[in-house]
């Protein structure tokens, strides 16, 4: 089968899979709305619970499920071939805890510094991740020197560390409801409650994503090897540029929209890799598509497995991410 | 006769030993530490507080406290600490366990608490009172709550309930991450009481991270923000209002019935708790407060 007969085919399943997901999250939640009702414009807006739940509730969170899914999913694939290490994320690299050590912070001193969509906690927690994206890449592009993406993992694996430690300090510092609520950010969750900030996000994500789409055939390259893909006429040090930058970009877009939702950066680049095979040119766009639907269809059982509370869909990422991958795993051994 | 008496010496001695004993356990603490800021309150209340000797690193009420030693809280208490200055009462909360068997291995008696509905604030109130030796000074902090409360009860009895939802928590400016009462505990009770109806009075726990849809489909008539601290600036304070304005359909929203209250009082089940109710109270019912 030629590549792009492959892509097209596996892009149309994902693709569909994803429509599919869409199409059934919005009429499913924790409350039971009748869709005719909802859609039915005769009803002032004010006055139709069914069609605001449908539009200012669910809508939204569909859609922040979408970019935020395929953001971390593609930004994984990304890492993982960037460093050849199955095990990078953007959690990894000190990104989410950058994010993290933002959000908590403006939690902790009820900041109120808002710009346009970005709520206070979303702002604080993207110019965290884009200075932890600053510093890991200056720590490991010493001048005169190519940038070294051993350094680049290590400093990054120090980094979340160290991060990690001023959030646990900062948290004992905040008062008691303080820390709870960071606590609960940091599951990550997607009820966004209006289409706003997730306009603001997309911006960073559709960059990220025409970077990424400049990748693919280089990561083949890459992931083979540095010194072979330096033979075949690629620019090593650009594209490991371009690759962090990326992957980083868009990690911080998602994070700062849904908090730090685990485990879509890892499971998904496996599972499609699984079922496509390693090439980046399918696995980039099928991860991506596969991501967003896999992060709705999580959102929806979080919002209706314990009706009438809702969980957050960390919770469910991770509860349903991880043994599942390990079946996968186990089965393929 | 001589004989008897003898025989009686040991029966008296033992009935003299069983008697200290006795006493000794029910002498009246005189060093107590708290490590729940909402019994510090009551210690004070009853008149125990000069036999407070250490208190939580949340505790800021009454202001005598603030000079006290603070030796941790719910989740850092200071073991050594706490031993170090030989209490003989400590009013521990109930999921410190590792702390409530390191006091009982040093027979250090542990007064157990956990928070609970209003009823069990002034239970609690009256416990303290027997453990310290203020039982009259309980009885008066108690009947006193009681009979504020049933002042506000008897005040809103003929008014409309409304649906409440009440917050005590979420993202600044935004309506992510929040947090109401759910069906248990004080604040249902503090609704009850001023004359609402909780929208989450069929969710049996104390707090639920309620999200749009929720706020949405239990469509609250009106919403009561309860926050700890002094109230902030203007500006800050219609731009917090405002957050609500994203749901323009939620009834409370549309008939301008959102309240945001501050205070020290309002999140705590002490003494104080029939001040919040009447705070509540007011603003679901001004008019029968004029």
């Amino acid at each position: 089968m030629t590549i792009r007969r492959r892509l097209l085919l596996t892009c149309a399943a994902s693709g569909s899979l994803l429509a599919l997901t869409c199409l059934v999250a919005p009429l499913v939640g924790s409350t039971q709305i009748s869709l005719p009702r909802a859609l039915d414009r005769s009803i002032p807006f004010a006055d139709n619970v069914d069609a605001q739940i449908f539009f200012i509730a669910r809508m939204p969170r569909v859609a922040a499920g979408v970019v935020v899914g395929a953001a971390l999913a593609s930004a994984g694939v990304v890492l993982q071939a960037l460093f050849r290490n199955p095990l990078a994320t953007a959690e990894t690299l000190g990104i989410s805890a950058g994010a993290a050590l933002g959000a908590i912070l403006a939690i902790t001193a009820e900041s109120w510094i808002s710009l346009g969509p970005f709520s206070p906690v979303a702002i604080a927690s993207l110019v965290g991740a884009l200075l932890a994206i600053a510093v890991v890449y200056l720590l490991a592009s010493a001048p005169r020197r190519p940038l070294s993406t051993a350094v680049l993992l290590l400093a990054g694996v120090t980094l979340n560390a160290f991060i990690s430690a001023i959030i646990l300090f900062v948290q004992y510092l905040a008062d008691f409801t303080q820390s709870y609520r960071a606590i609960r950010w940091l599951i990550g969750d997607l009820d966004v409650g209006t289409f706003a900030p997730v306009l603001g996000a997309l911006p960073l994500v559709v960059v990220a994503f025409v970077m990424f789409s400049l990748l693919p055939s280089s990561l083949n390259l890459l992931s083979v090897g540095g010194d072979l893909a330096a033979t075949r006429g690629v620019n090593v040090v650009n594209v490991q540029r371009l690759a962090f930058f990326s992957a980083g970009l868009a990690t911080s877009a998602a994070v700062s929209l849904a908090g730090p939702v685990a485990f879509v950066g890892i499971v998904v680049p496996h599972l499609v890799r699984l079922v496509v095979g390693v090439d980046h040119r399918v696995v980039l766009p099928v991860a991506a598509l596969f991501g967003a639907s896999f992060l709705v269809g999580c959102d929806l059982i979080a919002r209706t497995a314990m009706a009438p509370v809702e969980l957050p869909v960390g919770i469910v990422t991770a509860m349903i991410g991880g043994p599942f991958f390990l079946w996968l795993l186990v089965r393929r051994g | 006769m001589a004989a008897r008496a003898k025989r009686l010496i040991p029966v008296a001695a033992v009935a003299c030993a069983w008697a200290a004993v006795l006493a000794a356990q029910q002498a009246p603490a005189r060093r107590i530490i708290s490590l729940v800021p909402a019994l510090t309150e009551a210690l004070y209340a009853i008149g125990a507080g000069p036999s407070v000797v250490a208190v939580s690193s949340y505790d800021d009420y009454p202001p005598e406290v603030k000079t006290l030693p603070r030796v941790g809280a719910l989740l850092d208490p200071d073991t050594e600490r706490i031993l170090s200055m030989r209490p003989d009462l400590v009013l521990a909360y109930g999921t410190q366990d590792a702390l409530k068997a390191q006091l009982q291995r040093t027979g250090i008696p542990v007064f157990d608490y956990r928070h609970g509905g209003l009823a069990d604030i002034t239970a609690t109130i009256r416990r303290l009172g027997v453990e310290t030796g203020h039982v009259s000074g309980a009885n008066r902090v108690v009947l006193e709550i009681e009979r504020r409360i049933a002042e506000v009860r008897a005040r809103v009895a003929e008014r409309p309930r409304p649906r409440v939802l009440l917050v005590f928590g979420r993202e600044p400016l935004s309506l992510r991450n929040v947090y109401a009462s759910g069906g248990q505990g004080f604040l249902h009770d503090l609704i009850d009481a001023a004359g609402g109806t909780n929208v989450f009075g069929d969710v049996r726990r104390e707090s639920v991270q309620v999200s749009t849809e929720m706020l949405l489909s239990r469509a609250p008539e009106a919403i009561i923000e309860l926050r700890v601290g002094a109230p902030p600036a203007g500006e800050q304070a219609r731009r917090e209002r405002e957050a609500w304005q994203r749901l323009p359909g939620v009834p409370a929203v549309r008939s301008q019935r959102v309240f945001i209250l501050h205070g020290d009082h309002l999140l705590v089940p002490g003494p104080r708790v029939a001040l919040a109710a009447e705070d509540v109270a007011r603003a679901l019912h001004p008019e029968v407060f004029r």
